[in-house]
């Protein structure tokens, strides 16, 4: 699994009504929830990210309230991963059990620019600034955190675990 | 390295020897809990994923308490799929409206034991922390694949050990110590951890004073709140056992506690991200004015604010000290006739207990509103919503814009003995200006 796309970068602190304001919430659907992505910090971000770009943002992101709407949003509208210096504990969690990759790195944030092209490869744990030619190493997910990702999210990895437990 | 009490509890459930904070662990729950809020939402993704039982029925308790007795169809609605899910699951733990407030009924029915690891979807599920249990909130779809599963993912947190010492008034319980560190470190300055609370004036402090500080753990921004279990702990313990019985999956029912009484404490030379301190002497009762629990103050600088409510409830204050603190301070006194006073007992074990010990008569008598046991208007849900431009005292946890009804409305939260006072007095007050 790789990702590669532009940089889209943000601050500290951004939180869950920003990413997703609360007039949007009656919302079911993942595609319209992305049309409205970022909207409370950002209006139009949503129609200028194409698939695979990289949210780049500072400490704890996705703070706030509990809305699975958030990740969401985010993964909807087209965005490949987010990179933060921290993020938020029920948003991170969120965000694996939807499959969308969320990376702490410190450096990488401090060093990559908006509009960089960036590589990422979550398996090895490597981000690749294909722009700057830096590269920056994270901790990759443990395994179980994995596979949760690469199964595109909390419940088709239930759905495949519980499979798999019917087959024993 | 020795590790603390949270990670002692992560380690147990991870079958592992050692945890150390920022390890993902996969851990097996003792118990899952939904309410009529998250329940519905998490029923649909159990089925989705082709679920057909719980993992353990006796470990999934589901409980009606947020839009009790129900407010609307919409309400009769979700709570009548959850009755179904419970009855189709064959659910031992299933509390229909009247039995309280989730967060004290289930320690009450004997459900948390020390070292257990709880999840809920609720964000106030850290309230079980004050018997030395690890529990947290997840979302919806969190709580659907550990029924379906029964094991999830935990990340490792640090801990910060916050530790209040002197002796303080007697006006002053958990939610003023609570509400002091919050106002200190802010709505995020536990961001993530776990917060371990000790010395001497916890250990003073009742059980009852301990699940309202926990249950304030994640409002800043902690993962769990948590108390080493003493001497006061087996006590509670021995009488929930004493009424309750031996039910399967309860404290009652025999079965050793995971960790020992004794280990279940943080090693002396375990790891904490920092180690706060607290001097309780001479503090005065504290409030929280909105539209932030951080933004406390003490008592004397808001004498001057009017009120038009007082709540006094819900899983922060809702149980019997509670009342008791509450009734002293009404005893032969009237409720301000602007006032409207709601007395709302956390459970109908904490609303019987009050009837026998004649706190009933003494809100009755002062002309507050005794309702059944329910969240009710701690959340803007349903009895005493708030009109514009209003204020309220409450016991509650929140005091966000908009909480408790009309945007501009306004809570400000204290505990019981200076919402009874304020209820008098018309104002919010110190307990001994009445
Ligand atoms: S009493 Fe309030 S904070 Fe507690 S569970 Fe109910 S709504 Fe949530």
């Amino acid at each position: 699994m790789e990702i590669l796309g532009r940089v889209w970068k943000f601050g500290d602190n951004v939180d869950t009504d920003q990413i997703i304001p609360g007039q949007y919430l009656s919302i079911q659907d993942p595609k319209a929830l992305g049309k409205h992505c970022m909207e409370g910090i950002d209006r139009g971000f949503s129609a200028r990210i194409k698939p695979g770009d990289i949210l780049v943002a500072g400490a704890n992101f996705g703070c706030g309230s509990s809305r699975e709407h958030a990740p969401v949003a985010i993964k909807a509208c087209g965005v490949g991963a987010i990179i933060a210096e921290s993020f938020a504990r029920i948003f991170f969690r969120n965000a694996v059990n939807i499959g969308l990759i969320a990376i702490e790195c410190e450096e990488a944030c401090r060093r990559i620019g908006s509009q960089d092209e960036v590589l990422i490869l979550p398996e090895e744990g490597l981000i690749k600034n294909m722009t700057t030619k830096e590269e920056f190493k994270f901790a990759p997910y443990p395994p179980l955190v994995a596979d949760i990702v690469k199964a595109g999210g909390l419940l088709p990895y239930v759905r495949m675990r519980l499979r798999g437990r019917e087959g024993e | 390295m020795g590790m603390t009490i949270t990670e002692k509890i992560l380690a147990a459930h991870a079958g592992k020897d050692k945890v150390g904070p920022g390890e993902i662990v996969q851990v097996r729950p003792d118990l899952l809990m939904i309410n009529d809020v998250s329940g519905p939402m998490a029923v649909d993704a159990f089925a989705s994923v082709g679920a057909k039982r719980v993992f353990d029925r006796h470990k999934v308790a589901v409980i009606l308490d947020h839009f009790t007795p129900n407010k609307d169809v919409n309400a009769a609605k979700a709570s009548a799929k959850l009755r179904a899910f419970a009855k189709d699951q064959g659910l031992p733990h299933f509390y229909d409206a009247g039995f309280g407030i989730e967060h004290v009924v289930l320690p009450e029915l004997g459900l948390i034991r020390p070292g257990d690891l709880v999840l809920g979807a609720d964000s106030h599920t850290v309230t079980y922390g004050a018997l030395g249990a690890f529990a947290t909130g997840v979302g919806s779809t969190d709580l659907a694949a550990a029924m379906a599963l029964g094991e999830t993912w935990l990340k490792v947190p640090e801990t910060i050990r916050l530790d209040f010492r002197g002796r303080s008034s007697r006006w002053i319980g958990g939610k003023d110590l609570i509400l002091l560190a919050i106002g200190e470190i802010g709505v995020s300055g536990a961001l993530y951890c776990s917060m371990e609370f000790g010395g001497e004036a916890i250990s003073r402090l009742d059980m009852d004073g301990r699940f309202t500080m926990c249950n304030m753990a994640i409002e800043a921004g902690g993962k769990a709140g948590i108390v080493e279990p003493d001497e006061k702990t087996e006590q509670w313990l021995r009488e929930v056992m004493e009424s309750t019985g031996g039910r399967a999956g309860t404290v009652s029912d025999g079965a050793q506690f995971r960790i020992s009484l004794r280990d279940l404490r943080s090693d002396k030379d375990c790891t904490y991200r920092e180690i706060l301190s607290f001097d309780v002497t001479d503090l005065e009762p504290q409030v929280a004015a909105p539209h932030l629990p951080s933004n406390v103050r003490p008592v004397s600088d808001l004498k001057s604010v009017e009120i038009h409510q007082v709540v006094i409830g819900s899983c922060t204050n809702g149980r019997i000290s509670d009342l008791r603190a509450a009734a002293e301070i009404l005893k032969g006194r009237k409720v301000n006739r602007w006032v409207r006073t709601l007395i709302i007992p956390g459970s109908r074990r904490v609303y019987a207990q009050a009837l026998r010990e004649g706190l009933i008569d003494i809100f009755v008598d002062s002309g507050a509103v005794v309702a059944p046991p329910t969240c009710g208007p701690c959340f803007g849900g349903h009895m005493g919503a708030l009109a514009e431009g209003e204020r309220c005292v409450s016991t509650t946890n929140r005091n966000f814009t908009g909480r408790m009804g009309h945007v501009t409305s306004e809570v400000y939260l204290a505990g019981p003995y200076v919402a009874a006072a304020s209820a008098v007095a018309g104002r919010i007050a110190h307990p001994e200006e009445v």
